[in-house]
């Protein structure tokens, strides 16, 4: 009996190995499990029948491009897009041998906090159906947490894979900008978008970013890792300074049992052996959000103006083609996605473009250089991912601003292109609780040897509560 | 700065949106309260600061310009909303 629950992929792929269950059973395993939980949590999009092999299932958030497979990216503009070639990141697991379960659940072209955006309709947190998984990634993130596949991957641009990995109390890497293929992938806000892991430990996590990492020449924004991926076994943490910066752990918003349960988590750091020292990053997290909430809707602006009903996708009907184009947007793009394009095309429209676009640019330069500061007495920064736990459907949609502050933590970093590590540090309400690592560029080796070392020594169940035998 | 109708129209009409009525009234509210809290960024005087695009310091990646394989144009029109033989087919133009 495979349960689906606890199994780790890093076992699975051993009992794989060692002709202790075969690639079906496994597979069948993981089918059999979504067919009784997802009516309730609604992670997928689209599940497959098993195409065979005997290689360990994944799911993969639905901006991923599929051939042949359905990929919408949670939009009904791309419903019933087929792509005709794989991304390069599917390429590499299929390489391995790693088969697709199905495509998971996003906010609509990965912009919201909460599924919330999706056409389809939000996914639910396996902890507390009637709370939000996160997002933009919470599809992947809630089948990991759920037993409805034992890894997946997510895509990041503010928070999307650390934000749902915290809420749902698992292991979310958000890779170093460049180091993971960008081909295939819809695009949101092309100089922040990554692909990365989700997973239920941290030494599954690192082994997910070894296989999709590294340089494709379909795209020139990637890079060569500097070291290979190492997977992490130390126990202990000495000889690494860990800072702790004091706006990123005692912004306004962050509720008082995610403040507590990062503090009981950063003194344990301190006990496996790591010199914790406070720090500040004065500008980045107060100037964070605005300089965020330029750039990504500018990039969008252009990145989605792609969407016209000529080529793919859906098309409105209309006798005269400018017609057919705005009809087919305004039909076809649901409400964030809107809200973006027309804050990007103002942002970069003349007259506008240097007090909006240019400074936001300038305010990363600011946000990057504080980073980097950091980085010179520290190995890593910590704090906790989200400001609060898993938060009710329907609390934030009324409010864009709300939901927009869920990212506040995830943002300053993603605007420095540096890796981040969301790692369950606990219960607050009997919700999890994530906290966020933080390091300088192709620092992901540390990232995993602090994380792993944490997981061992707070020992966090990432079963949900309510879903355990 | 403050977005009033008709600008919001004017950038909807950049953006290829047509808004209905009671999208450009929430609209309209939303948006100036978004750009309320984004212009937050000109608080800082940053004039002798360089501008960030990219995160990696990464410029001109040169590929050898050889043919490889791509699409063929089947492939390339299989997910057309409609196609005229080897082309999309789109209806006629209007005045813009």
């Amino acid at each position: 009996m495979i349960d689906t629950l606890r199994l780790t992929a890093e076992e699975a792929w051993r009992l794989v190995d060692a002709r202790e269950i075969s690639g079906a059973e496994l597979f069948a395993a993981y089918r059999a499990a979504i067919d009784t939980r997802d009516e309730e949590l609604h992670c997928y999009l689209h599940v497959r029948d098993d195409p065979g092999g005997n290689g360990l299932p994944i799911a993969l958030k639905d901006v991923i491009g599929t051939k042949g497979i359905p990929t919408t990216a949670g939009s009904k503009i791309l419903e019933g897009y087929l792509p005709v070639y794989d991304s390069t990141v599917v390429e590499r697991l299929k390489a391995q041998g790693l088969r697709i379960l199905g495509k998971t659940n996003t906010d609509e072209f990965a912009m919201g906090s909460s599924t919330e955006n999706s056409a389809f309709g939000p996914s639910h947190n396996p902890w507390d159906p009637s709370r939000v998984p996160g997002g933009s990634g919470g599809g992947s993130a809630a089948a990991v947490s759920a037993g409805l596949a034992p890894w997946a991957l997510g895509s990041d641009t503010g928070g999307s894979i650390k934000q749902p990995s915290a809420l749902c109390g698992n292991v979310g890497l958000r890779p170093t900008y460049g180091t993971v293929s960008r081909y295939g992938i819809v695009a949101f806000a092309s100089s922040l978008d990554q692909v990365g892991p989700v997973a239920r430990t941290v030494r599954d996590c690192a082994f997910l970013y070894s296989i999709i990492a590294g340089r494709d020449e379909c795209d020139t924004t990637t890079v060569e890792l500097p070291q290979p991926v190492e997977l992490p076994d130390a126990q202990d943490l000495k000889g690494l300074r860990i800072g702790v910066p004091k706006e990123l752990n005692e912004a306004e918003g962050i509720e008082p049992g995610v403040a507590e349960a990062a503090r009981a988590a950063i003194a344990k750091l301190e006990e496996l052996g790591a010199e914790v020292g406070e720090c500040s990053l004065p500008l980045s997290v107060d100037f964070g959000l605005a300089c965020y909430y330029l750039i990504t809707p500018a990039e969008a602006s252009s990145n989605l103006a792609r969407y016209d009903g000529v080529r793919y996708g859906f098309r409105a009907a209309a006798d005269e083609r400018l017609e057919m184009y705005e009809r087919t947007r305004d039909q076809g793009f649901g409400d964030e996605p809107k809200r973006r394009i027309m804050v990007g095309t103002y942002a970069l429209s003349a007259g506008y473009y240097d007090a909006y676009y240019g400074q936001a640019q300038k305010v990363r330069t600011v946000i990057k250089r504080e980073h980097d500061a950091l980085f010179e007495t520290f190995d890593a920064l910590v704090s906790p991912t989200s400001p609060t736990v898993a938060f009710p459907l329907g609390a934030r949609t009324a409010d864009p601003i709300a939901m927009y502050l869920s990212d506040l933590l995830t943002i300053p970093s993603c605007m420095a292109g540096l890796p981040g590590l969301s790692v369950p540090c606990g219960l607050s309400e009997g919700l999890p609780v994530g906290l966020q690592l933080i390091g300088p560029q192709f620092a992901e080796n540390a990232l995993f040897r602090i994380g792993h070392a944490l997981e061992q020594a707070i020992g966090f169940d990432p079963v949900p509560e309510r879903l355990r035998g | 700065m403050a977005i009033d109708r008709e600008q919001l129209l004017h950038v909807a009409r950049l953006a290829r949106l047509e808004l209905r009525e009671d999208e450009v009234e929430r609209l309209e509210a939303q948006l100036n309260d978004i750009l309320a809290a984004v212009s937050k960024v000109s608080e800082l005087d940053l004039s002798d600061v360089p501008q960030t695009s990219h995160p990696l310091d990464v410029v001109n990646v040169w590929e050898a310009d050889e043919p490889k394989p791509c699409l063929t144009v089947e492939e390339a029109l299989a997910n057309a909303p409609d196609r005229e033989g080897n082309f999309f087919k789109v209806p006629p133009g209007g005045s813009s």
